[in-house]
Parts: C-alpha cells; sequence; structure tokens
C-alpha cells in the first residue's frame, strides 16, 4: 500500500502532450517471463491446456474488439483471428508431442509463424510485433498469469508503462485513462503521437515512474513534464478543477488561427488519408497542412496505380473544397521499406535512400504519383500544393518542383528536414513555392539524435535552440521572398512553442486535427511582439530544458 | 479439382477487416477451401496467418480451390466475396 503520510514526491520527465490531470496510478502488465522448461508426463492434458490458453486469448481480444471501435475494432478482431487459427493448434500439438510443455510450446510456435511474417518484410514485417501480443496474451494463460496489456482496475486512471507500442494502446479509452507516463520514450515516440492525437496529458522519459507503486495517485503536468507521486485526494481533485476549466476555455475559441492582434496564422491538421478526420471539429482549420500518403503504398508488391490514386486523393481534396491541402509525395526507403521499391538494406537507414532520394532509382514511382495528384486536383476546388519530403540541396528542389510542373501542378514546395536545407532556405525558396519544416527528421539530423532512442530524448526535443535557429534561418529567408513558411513536425503541435515559432517568423502551423484548440488559444493569448519576444529568449537559452523554462515563466 | 481465379478487390488487398471476412467466411463452408497465389502453394483459406502471409494486394489474382461435396458453391461464395471492394463496406454491426 501507498504510505499516505509521506510527502509527494517529484519526478521529472518530458512533457509531450500539454495539459494537466491526477489520479490513481494503473501500470501496463509487463509480458510474462517464461520459467524454465518442465518435464511433461501427460501430453494429452499438456496439449488441452495450451488449447485453452489459445481460447483465452481469444475470448479476451475479441472483447477488446468488441469494445473498440473503427479501425481499432478491426485490428483487433483480425488479431482474435490469429488467436484461432488452426494453424497454430497444429503446431503446437506437434511442439507438445515433441516433449515440450505449454507455455514453451506456445512460445516457439509463435517464433515460428514470427521468422516467417518477419522474412517478409515491409508491412507484413510490421505485423509479426503484432503476433508476439497474442503470444504474451496465450502464455500468460497458460502459465496462470494475469493477461499483459492495458489495465482495467475499474476507476480511471493515469497509465504508467515502460514505454507504449501501439498494438498496447489500441482501443485506449479515453474516457477512464486520465494521462500517460511513461519511464522511457522521447518526444516523437509512439507515446507522444498518441497522446497528442487522443489530447491526453503526457509524460515520457520519466525516470523513476515505474517504481511509483500502484494505486498512489499522481498529478501529472504534460506541458512542464513534472509528476507528482503520492499527492493527496484534496490535490488531486484541484488538479482535475483546474483541468477541466482549461479545456472549456480552449474550447470556448472559434475561427481562424491569429494573435491576439489579429496577426493570421494557418491552423492546418496533419493526416494519413480522408477518413483521419472523421468525425473531427475542423472549425477554423485553414486546410491539411501535411497529407502523408504512404497509406497507399502500405502492403503492397507493386506500388498502386493511377487510378487507384487519382481516387485517394481526391477523397481528401474534396475535405477542404475551399481549403488549402499539401501533399507530400511518397516518403519511403531505407528507413521505411517497401517490397517493391527494392532497395537494398542500408547500415544507416536514416542516412541512406529515402523520401525524395527514392526517385533517383525510381522516378517513375514520383512521376505517377504527381500525375495522380495533378489530375485529382483538376477535378477539386481545394488549393492543392505538392511538396517533396528529405531535399537537401537546391538542385534536388528544382528537380522536384520542375517535375511537379510539369504535370501542371502550381504550386510545389519541398521540405526542410535536413540541415543542408535549412543552412540554404534562401536559394529553396529562389526554385521552390513554399517550405514545410519537418521538425522531427530536422531535430534527429541537426542534434544527431536517433528519433527512435529514448535514452537521447532531451536532445531530440523540439526546444533545442539550435533546431530553434534553422527554423528561424528558413522563415526569414521565407519573409525576403514572400514566400510560406510553415512546420508540421510534432513541434506544430506544442501550444507552449506556437508563439514561439510565430516569432520566429513561421506562418503556418500543421499538427493532429485534436491539437488544434490548445495551439489557437495559445496563439490567442499573445500579440505579435509578444511573440517575437518569446522567440528571443528561447533562442537565447542553452538547451531545450532552459529555453522552455524561459518562456513558461515569462 | 474445381477452382476459381479471381483479382482481389479489396483496397487494402487481403489484410486486416478483408482478410479477417474472407477467412470467416472460409471457416463457414463445409468444404475445406484453399487459396494460393499463381502457381505458389495452396495454403488454408481458414487460416488468417496462412492468408496474410500471403501479402495479397490490390488488384493480385488469387486462385481457390477445393474438393468434395459442396465445393463448387463454397468457391462461388467466396469468389464472389473476393471480387467486393471489402474495404469500402462499413460494418454491418457498427
Amino acid at each position: 500500500m501507498p504510505d499516505l503520510d509521506a510527502p509527494p514526491r517529484a519526478l521529472q520527465g518530458i512533457g509531450v502532450g500539454p495539459g494537466l490531470s491526477a489520479g490513481a496510478v494503473a501500470r501496463m502488465a509487463a509480458p510474462p517471463a517464461l520459467p524454465d522448461p518442465r518435464p511433461v508426463t501427460d501430453p494429452e492434458r499438456e496439449l488441452a491446456d495450451a488449447v485453452r490458453a489459445l481460447e483465452a486469448a481469444e475470448a479476451d481480444l475479441r472483447a477488446r474488439s468488441e469494445a473498440a471501435d473503427g479501425e481499432a475494432r478491426d485490428i483487433l478482431s483480425a488479431q482474435a483471428m490469429i488467436a484461432a487459427d488452426p494453424t497454430l493448434r497444429d503446431g503446437v500439438a506437434e511442439r507438445v508431442r515433441a516433449g515440450e510443455d505449454a507455455a514453451h510450446a506456445l512460445r516457439s510456435t509463435f517464433d515460428r509463424h514470427r521468422e516467417l511474417l518477419a522474412s517478409l518484410g515491409g508491412y507484413l514485417g510490421e505485423r509479426a510485433a503484432d503476433l508476439d501480443d497474442i503470444a504474451h496474451r496465450a502464455i500468460a494463460a497458460a502459465l496462470g498469469r494475469p493477461m499483459p496489456g492495458l489495465p482495467s482496475p475499474g476507476h480511471p486512471f493515469v497509465l504508467v508503462a515502460d514505454d507504449l507500442a501501439p498494438a498496447d494502446t489500441v482501443g485506449l479509452d479515453t474516457g477512464t485513462v486520465l494521462a500517460l507516463v511513461t519511464e522511457r520514450g522521447g518526444p516523437t515516440s509512439h507515446t507522444a503521437i498518441l497522446a497528442r492525437a487522443l489530447g491526453l496529458p503526457a509524460v515520457v522519459g520519466c525516470a523513476g515512474i515505474l517504481e511509483v507503486p500502484e494505486g498512489t495517485v499522481v498529478a501529472v503536468d504534460g506541458t512542464s513534464g513534472q509528476v507528482r507521486a503520492g499527492v493527496g485526494d484534496d490535490e488531486a481533485a484541484g488538479v482535475r478543477a483546474r483541468a477541466a476549466e482549461e479545456r472549456s476555455r480552449l474550447t470556448a475559441g472559434r475561427g481562424p488561427g491569429r494573435t491576439a492582434d489579429g496577426h493570421p496564422v494557418d491552423l492546418m491538421v496533419n493526416i494519413g488519408s480522408a477518413a483521419d478526420l472523421r468525425g473531427a471539429d475542423l472549425d477554423g482549420v485553414a486546410g491539411v497542412g501535411l497529407f502523408r500518403t504512404e497509406f497507399l503504398f502500405l502492403g503492397r508488391k507493386d506500388a498502386p496505380g493511377l487510378d487507384e490514386q487519382v481516387a485517394a486523393y481526391a477523397e481528401a481534396f474534396a475535405l477542404f473544397p475551399e481549403g488549402t491541402v499539401v501533399v507530400r509525395t511518397l516518403d519511403a526507403g531505407a528507413d521505411k521499406p517497401l517490397p517493391f521499391l527494392g532497395l537494398p538494406e542500408e547500415p544507416n537507414p536514416a542516412l541512406g535512400v529515402r523520401g525524395l532520394r527514392v526517385a533517383r532509382d525510381r522516378p517513375e514511382i514520383l512521376d505517377t504519383q504527381l500525375e495522380a495528384v495533378a489530375r485529382a486536383a483538376e477535378q477539386a476546388t481545394a488549393d492543392v500544393w505538392v511538396m517533396a519530403p528529405m531535399v537537401s540541396t537546391p538542385v534536388e528542389a528544382a528537380a522536384f518542383v520542375e517535375r511537379a510542373r510539369a504535370f501542371g501542378l502550381r504550386t510545389a514546395g519541398v521540405m526542410v528536414e535536413v540541415p543542408a536545407a535549412a543552412l540554404r532556405a534562401d536559394r529553396l525558396l529562389q526554385v521552390a513555392d513554399f517550405l514545410s519544416i519537418g521538425t522531427n527528421d530536422l531535430s534527429q539530423y541537426t542534434l544527431a539524435a536517433d528519433r527512435q532512442s529514448g535514452a537521447l530524448a532531451d536532445l531530440l526535443d523540439p526546444w533545442q535552440p539550435a533546431l530553434l535557429q534553422l527554423i528561424a534561418a528558413c522563415a526569414e529567408a521565407g519573409r525576403r521572398s514572400g514566400r510560406s513558411v510553415g512546420v508540421c513536425g510534432e513541434a506544430a503541435a506544442d501550444p507552449a512553442l506556437a508563439p514561439v515559432l510565430v516569432g520566429l517568423g513561421v506562418t503556418k502551423l500543421s499538427m493532429s486535427a485534436r491539437s488544434v484548440p490548445a495551439v489557437r488559444a495559445r496563439l490567442a493569448a499573445h500579440d505579435r511582439a509578444a511573440c517575437e519576444d518569446l522567440a528571443r529568449r528561447a533562442l537565447d537559452a542553452a538547451d531545450a530544458a532552459e529555453a522552455r523554462a524561459a518562456v513558461l515563466s515569462s | 479439382m474445381p477452382t476459381r481465379t479471381v483479382a482481389v478487390a479489396a483496397r487494402t488487398g487481403l489484410h486486416a477487416r478483408p482478410a479477417a471476412l474472407f477467412v470467416k467466411a472460409a471457416a463457414d463452408q463445409e468444404t475445406p477451401v484453399r487459396i494460393r497465389v499463381g502457381d505458389g502453394p495452396a495454403v488454408p483459406a481458414a487460416s488468417m496467418l496462412a492468408v496474410l502471409s500471403l501479402g495479397v494486394g490490390h488488384g493480385t489474382e488469387v486462385t481457390l480451390e477445393a474438393d468434395g461435396p459442396g465445393a463448387d458453391a463454397a468457391l462461388d461464395a467466396l469468389a464472389a466475396l473476393l471480387a467486393r471492394d471489402l474495404d469500402a463496406e462499413e460494418p454491418a454491426d457498427a
């Protein structure tokens, strides 16, 4: 039991989902560890146990599927069908007859199928991880342990985990989860992206949170990254009341983005397909600032055809008949392999053939995509812009823009994700119509810190002054040329950072739809001069934590 | 042996929901049905893992085969299912 008389303990992590909340900790159950194999005396009984375990996993996944909706429901239902797969039962039966106990027979059967899927690579390779989730559930059942996964303590809770994987959080109910806190993970980790998509307060990289006992009441500040463990019920109630007040204040703001003195800032949304915006409140949203087109290409043996692409793009353009939709051409390659690209494995995928670089060898994929965007744009009333990912030089930018224009696309720009591109922003804007800064990759390349690395999360922080300085250089180039410079990375979703970005000269912010109200509210609270003052303070700081502190305290 | 060859119409190919619908329908048939791509090995259509591992994309032609009583009816039903864009159809119970 938590010691109720001890003073609250302060833990510090990185705030990635702004907002306040407080509640009791419930931990993500860890996957079960396999005990040593034991000799099998009764194979029939052992097999019956293993089959029961698979049935329990299936029933658990089926129940979760029925409680979920939309895409989560489909994913979980497919997972349940895998658990019920007769080939799994046959495999397990074979291992049990070979002398393995139920848990080990399950483990080795799942491992064999996992390897098979992983060897197929691409989208199917990623499904190998889903198989692990089913395996963990079946093994837990065979060992008589609780199923791993989201806890259900029967009351609202603060979800605590080492780190969260996509499969862990499918069907996460924002009605009962108050906040997310993870021991590991960085600002671009899945937890961070999920938190912002769900509008949940979240802190990642919070050392020590796993040692906080289950049931302890914690107060989470997703803006400052502070977690206070062991607060009293009164303080928790106070925090929740402040959070509710904050939320109603946020949702009161309507209309397009602007500073307190009326300087307009385009608030836009990032989407992966038209379906992402179902049910979203798009009041005052100027359009789509980042339309990721990868979904069309995932899990394919061949590139999607022209007509199929035209139809998918047209669907997205129809969402904003009077707005702007910025299409990013295929961002795949060494880091996000697609089978039909036929690219060799590389030792440093992040520094390899990815994004626009894929067009060096496979120009026809880019050409088909540009033609499809142009055709869909012809039928649409939305203002369609197109941009290329992973551009490093003005020559690459010029070649892309020329290609896009050849297909009749009027507005063609490039993403700034590489420091070289930011340093040459003036030259880029001599050929490109606009720049869009992808802060996740730009911070990875500027600070030389892998986006996936939880240990380097402080370096990947979008508040790093070096990153802000490169953004400032792009914005300054935009001002000189009268062209648009936007930010479409996770940085744009941080309400505290929004006035800083605007102060640096950024004119468009693109984020998940749920982040819009908080960003809009924060911008409306500062006039342009105040934004510029905050930008100067952040640029003057020695590191990300100092920059954040300087802005939040002023 | 009776067979049917059909192009998969689902936009995402035989993954996730379309695969689940197909596998479930195959399991409901009285006769075991197998599925293959081109001259590849035929795998049980009622196995989610086997069907997923085929990695069937949109527009890929697959061949269904079955033997025994009711084989033709089972093949017709499953071929008709694959010829529909299963992604575009809303789940009936949602």
